[in-house]
């Protein structure tokens, strides 16, 4: 037995060692974001920086010649934004889809499923022609409505509300409640921890896109943090520190909110195995 | 599940007047609760991918308006064949996919690792996962720099150690498919081994507990047990994984913009560069359908593969 004991130790050691060294990248991140602008690519690497010039990196991040501000607060908006459509929307429909029974319910669900596969590049040019003539280019609301819409998050929450029994649902129809009663007072609750997880994965994806904003939006202010971070390398493409402090800047509510909900995370993912 | 509900569907409607009142309304609450997801999915997604389809026979350009638009056939699907830069992204595309096996592989092993022999699960689930919650812009700019060729701290250390011309990485040609393909690796591999580690709880215990009867080393056990049992698992990871290869695009367009002279080009960044700098809508929506294609061919061979290849 003690033998074992002593494998898992050494085991563990190993494994430590290799996180260590997979989490490399991250911590040089965050010292470079720490120096000033000469020691960056100093050899041999000093973890722990030897002048400090966090302040003054983080103020030029933050108060520089771009609105950063700006970028993470329009990032905000459409992430907060998108979520809650995305989660009210994905929601009533997974009840629609599981709870209640009605005609053409399952083709119409196969039909949503079958959008799983269109790449998001394929549709990009009738989408970019579409916003255009809806006048939602260049606009959150287009970017929030591009970021919600889709059948992930039904799929996803459908299979939590299929797991809800019937019976409660019929007897609540006895007692005379309608279905909107039964889906915000009886199922929602019920299925609170799936909403979780659907809500956190919405949050990453949705902070970390890309693709839409960059196509979607033309003008400066409304840029996300993605493509102001991307704006800023091209700025600031030789000062090495300034953009380790913005890619900090960018990274950290992401890493705090998965710390936070890291079991709803790590279990939705592996429940729903569904990437973004 | 579904037939008992369309079962019990089907009884309601014989019976008396009231419940076939509470069928109509349950029709209206039904297309009521879904109307909003699918009014988005139908505009937002369905509709554009019927006008690519269409578009994608002419020789439209979006900038001159609908005017313009000539219909021409199968031009552009032949033109793709022929276009050098498509095929190049396409083969380049085909050499990723190798990024799966071995992300797979590494994935495996850590999950089996943490799994069965440390302390510390969820510390170690979390440290792996990290990069798969951190966005691709910061760590394609992070990435950037360390493989800087001159003064990067990766080649720093290869040079400390002996190496004296390491490689220009994501400035060389013939290595900056590889550098991408070590930082997708890297990206990857927590999402795999997470998945991984789920499939491994659904393993019953007494299969190892029989196997330890009979004598099987712990490394038989993983062949003979671990490995085949997991088959779902690992077939669920290469299909995805394949799908999503397809899909790379934040992370090539802001490492490399398809550079160093087109060694880094994939087919989604390519048709991004057809639709919207060189402005050939046509063309770039053909090039859409024909990945829809090819996503839609790898489904259908998971479906079949699935009842294959898999045991259980």
């Amino acid at each position: 037995m003690s033998s074992l004991r002593v494998s898992r130790i050494i085991i563990t050691i190993l494994m430590s060692a290799a996180g260590i060294i997979f989490l490399l990248p991250f911590v040089w991140m965050l010292s470079a974001s720490f120096k000033p602008e000469l020691e960056v690519l100093a050899y041999p690497i000093q973890w722990i920086p030897e002048t400090w010039n966090a302040v003054e990196n983080y103020r030029e991040v933050w108060f520089g010649t771009l609105p950063f501000a700006l970028y993470y607060w329009n990032s905000i908006k459409i992430t907060l934004l998108t979520t809650a459509v995305s989660l009210i929307t994905s929601a009533m429909a997974a009840y629609g889809f599981s709870k209640i029974s009605f005609k053409g319910r399952d083709v119409i669900f196969i039909m949503v499923l079958a959008t799983f596969m269109i790449p998001h590049q394929a549709i990009l040019v009738p989408q970019f022609v579409l916003f255009r003539w809806l006048g939602l280019f260049d606009s959150h609301t287009g970017i929030v409505l591009l970021g919600s819409a889709g059948a992930i998050g039904t799929f996803l929450l459908r299979q939590f509300f299929m797991s809800v029994h019937n019976e409660i649902i019929e007897s609540a129809r006895m007692d005379g409640a309608n279905h909107w009663t039964i889906f915000v007072r009886i199922t929602l609750p019920l299925v609170k921890s799936a909403l979780a997880t659907l809500m956190i994965l919405r949050f990453i994806w949705t902070w970390n896109d890309y693709q839409n904003p960059l196509i979607f939006l033309r003008s400066d202010h409304l840029y996300t943090l993605q493509l102001g971070m991307r704006k800023f390398s091209d700025v600031n493409g030789e000062f090495y520190s300034l953009m380790m402090a913005a890619a900090v800047s960018a990274i950290l509510p992401l890493m705090i909110i998965f710390i936070i909900g890291q079991k709803q995370v790590i279990e939705g993912v592996a429940q729903g195995s569904v990437k973004g | 599940m579904e037939q008992t509900v369309q079962e019990t569907g089907a009884m309601k409607n014989m019976v008396p007047r009231k419940k076939r009142k509470n069928l109509t309304q349950d029709t209206l609450a039904g297309y009521l609760f879904i109307s909003p997801m699918l009014i988005m999915t139908v505009v937002l997604m369905v509709i554009p991918i019927l006008l690519s389809g269409i578009i994608s026979f002419t020789d439209w350009n979006f900038i001159a308006g609908l005017k313009s638009i000539n219909f021409i056939g199968f031009d552009n699907y032949t033109k793709m064949l022929s276009d050098e830069n498509f095929t190049r992204s396409l083969a380049n595309n085909f050499l990723l996919m190798i990024v799966i096996p071995v992300s797979l592989f590494i994935a495996l092993i850590l999950a089996v690792l943490i799994n069965k022999a440390t302390y510390f699960k969820s510390v170690f689930k979390v440290i792996y996962f990290m990069p798969f919650i951190s966005s691709f812009v910061a760590v394609a700019i992070l990435w950037r720099v360390l493989f800087h060729p001159t003064s990067g701290p990766i080649n720093g250390l290869l040079m400390s150690i002996g190496i004296d011309n390491p490689p220009a990485w994501l400035a060389d040609p013939s290595f900056s498919l590889i550098s991408v393909m070590i930082i997708m690796v890297w990206a990857g591999i927590g999402f795999e081994m997470i998945i991984f580690m789920a499939g491994l709880q659904n393993i019953p215990q007494d299969l190892y507990e029989a196997a330890d009867i009979d004598g099987a080393s712990k490394i038989r056990q993983f062949f003979s047990v671990t490995l085949p049992l997991l088959s779902p698992t690992t077939f669920f990871l290469l299909i995805t994984g394949i799908v999503g290869s397809f899909k790379a695009f934040d992370l090539i367009m802001i490492l490399t913009n398809g550079g160093p002279a087109g060694s880094t080009s994939v087919i989604v960044f390519y048709l991004y560069e057809v639709a919207f700098i060189q402005l050939k809508s046509g063309y770039a929506s053909a090039i859409g359908i024909a990945l829809l294609l090819l996503i839609l061919a790898i489904t259908v061979i998971q479906w079949i593969g699935q009842k294959k290849w898999v045991n259980y």
